[in-house]
């Protein structure tokens, strides 16, 4: 068996035990990761030579991740590693410095194996969109792993790292959690710095946890959380030991159902699945109470409002003059602009700059941005109601369970739709977990989502591990490590 | 009011795209039909509503984001230059402006 098929618990027990070295398990990680390239493409770089160095030079290190092999999303900045967010025209991108999150694993002896596949941008639902081909799902390569972070839910669901970081600005962990089949954490806004990860919707971006228990996101989370001066949008809330507070009953625990959001468009087998998580919790002796988020239906309009509208902001800074990719035979300024945008950016990236360009460009500002931020509101203020009866809301977390490669790349509206139960999360800025829930009759994971209040991951987390507890999801999937 | 292909080609200028005649074919009716999707919050009446700002908790609003006005290192001129598609002198280099 792969040491990396091992939770971090685990791992660091056989390595503290003698049993094994933080080099041997980097190695198997570095391993299966080459292994498995070729059915999965969840990596863009593998760190073949420093990475076994590095756990090498740990010998003895205490900190909470020592010698764990961490997979790591390809737009967050990690020193010496490429950074290519998945698109061309950022391609064999170095840069300079350690995005603080990656600073902050560093330190607690985490070793950093590889860069996954992505959506460009972090702009998809199912990882089509990478310039560098799709990640495959490792439950059925024919089908999509989830987007945008699909290489880093990938490489957790087949054991190749114990843990992975994504970002998540509408669902891009959890989405692919549940798709593959692992726990995927979007932190409250503002719990965790983004200095280094590359900007894509700065009012909705954070720095996500994929692994395939409770404890270990846990673990991750403590690891990264905290204030950054690099980041003016983190806050000081002090982070808590999330690894001492998971176990317990939920006993007398309020969860919310939203009714209204197992409605029309839900697949039955996923409707059936979550009811059952349902009935799991309330057997746990937790209380189900019925909740209203009227303005639900409204949160992937008002997300491909501001999502866009900030995408098309924040790529304006790629313009083949400071790093990346330049179009060649462009004489004039505007015109290598322009050029090069246009050959390094793939049709994905184009369609929401250009949409963001016109929700913000003179006379429709008011009509759709401005509009969009008071849904915005409203759909807050949904949340603020609901969470004064309950400290959790469950829903599914995609409608469906993974679908096929090609099946919704032509239409782009109904790729967008496959967010609907994420992207309220980013939109008020809860915290949200997806929790592997069980399989389809043909085989393929499905999730369901607990939102909680601003800063309750806590609360998340206990409910998570009550369930993990009470039904494991101990199947794995056929390409495996 | 739904988009043309004529909007398409000035957002794209806009935006510094230099899209094909093939990519406006694509491109046009795809974002007239999420257009027309995003245009149902205009029957939500929301004249009372403030804007949110942004996704900042109460928390996040309250915390003091200004750091001490200390000089600290910077990358340094090599490091900046060393991944620009083309550096020369210590500089960017750009095609002409004019």
């Amino acid at each position: 068996m792969s040491e990396t098929k091992n939770d971090i618990a685990a791992l660091r027990n056989r390595i503290s035990g003698g049993e094994t070295t933080a080099r041997a398990v980097v190695e198997s990680a570095v391993d299966a990761a080459e292994k498995l390239n070729e059915p999965l493409n969840a990596f863009l770089e593998i760190d073949r030579n420093g990475a076994p160095k590095r756990a090498e030079s740990l010998a003895g290190h205490e900190g909470a991740l020592a010698g764990i092999p961490i997979a790591i999303k390809d737009n967050i900045c990690v020193e010496g590693m490429q950074t290519s967010c998945g698109s061309r025209i950022l391609g064999n991108y170095h840069p300079p410095y350690n995005a603080t999150v990656i600073e902050r694993l560093l330190s607690a002896g985490g070793v950093v194996v590889g860069k996954t596949n992505c959506d460009e941008f972090a702009m998809g639902s199912s990882n089509e969109n990478s310039a560098f081909g799709p990640v495959r799902n490792p439950w059925d390569t024919t089908r999509v792993p989830g987007g945008s972070s699909g290489g880093s839910a990938a490489a957790v669901a087949a054991g190749i790292v114990p843990v992975a970081l994504g970002s998540d600005t509408g669902g891009s962990v959890r989405l692919p959690a549940s798709f593959c089949g692992v726990f995927g954490l979007k932190p409250t806004y503002g719990r965790n710095s983004r200095y280094g990860l590359v900007a894509f919707g700065s009012s909705l971006d954070q720095v996500g946890i994929f692994a395939r228990t409770t404890a270990d996101v846990a673990a991750v989370l403590g690891v990264i959380a905290g204030r950054d001066v690099h980041d003016a949008t983190t806050a000081a809330v002090p982070v808590p030991d999330y690894t001492a507070e998971l176990s317990g009953d939920v006993k007398g625990a309020r969860l919310g159902l939203p009714r209204s959001l197992f409605g029309e468009g839900l697949d039955p087998e996923v409707r059936t699945s979550v009811e059952a998580a349902v009935n799991v919790y309330r057997d746990l002796g937790a209380e189900i109470v019925e909740v209203e988020l009227p303005n639900a239906q409204y949160s992937i309009a008002v997300y491909y409002i501001i999502a866009t509208a900030e995408a098309s902001s924040n790529l304006a800074r790629f313009d083949g003059v400071r790093y990346g990719f330049r179009a060649e035979e462009a004489p004039a300024l505007r015109q290598m602009y322009r050029k090069t945008r246009e050959e390094g950016f793939g049709p994905e990236v184009k369609r929401r700059i250009m949409l963001g360009t016109y929700v913000l460009s003179a006379g429709y500002y008011e009509a759709y941005y401005g509009k969009a931020q008071q849904v915005r509101a409203l759909i807050k203020e949904d949340f603020r109601k609901a969470f004064a009866s309950c400290d959790a809301i469950i829903t599914p977390t995609s409608p469906t369970p993974a679908f096929a490669l090609g099946e919704k790349v032509d239409n782009p509206l109904a790729m967008y739709l496959n967010d609907i139960y994420t992207v309220t999360a980013n939109l008020a800025g809860i915290p949200g977990i997806s929790v592997p829930c069980g399989l389809s009759s043909n085989r393929l994971p499905i999730g369901f989502q607990l939102l909680g209040a601003y800063w309750s991951e806590p609360t998340l987390f206990k409910l998570a591990q009550a369930y993990e507890t009470a039904q494991p999801f101990t199947e794995r999937p056929p390409i495996c490590a | 009011m739904p988009i043309t292909e004529a909007d398409v080609e000035k957002v794209a200028q806009l935006a510094h795209l230099e899209i094909t005649p093939a990519e406006l074919k694509i491109f046009a009716p795809q974002m007239a039909d999420i257009v027309a999707y995003v245009e149902q919050l205009k029957a939500l009446d929301t004249r009372q509503v403030e804007p949110a700002l942004g996704g900042l908790t109460p928390e996040g609003e309250a915390t003091d984001s200004a750091r001490d006005d200390s000089a600290a290192p910077s990358l340094g001129q090599k490091t900046a230059l060393a991944e620009a598609p083309d550096a020369a002198a210590g500089h960017f280099r750009v095609p002409k402006v004019l």
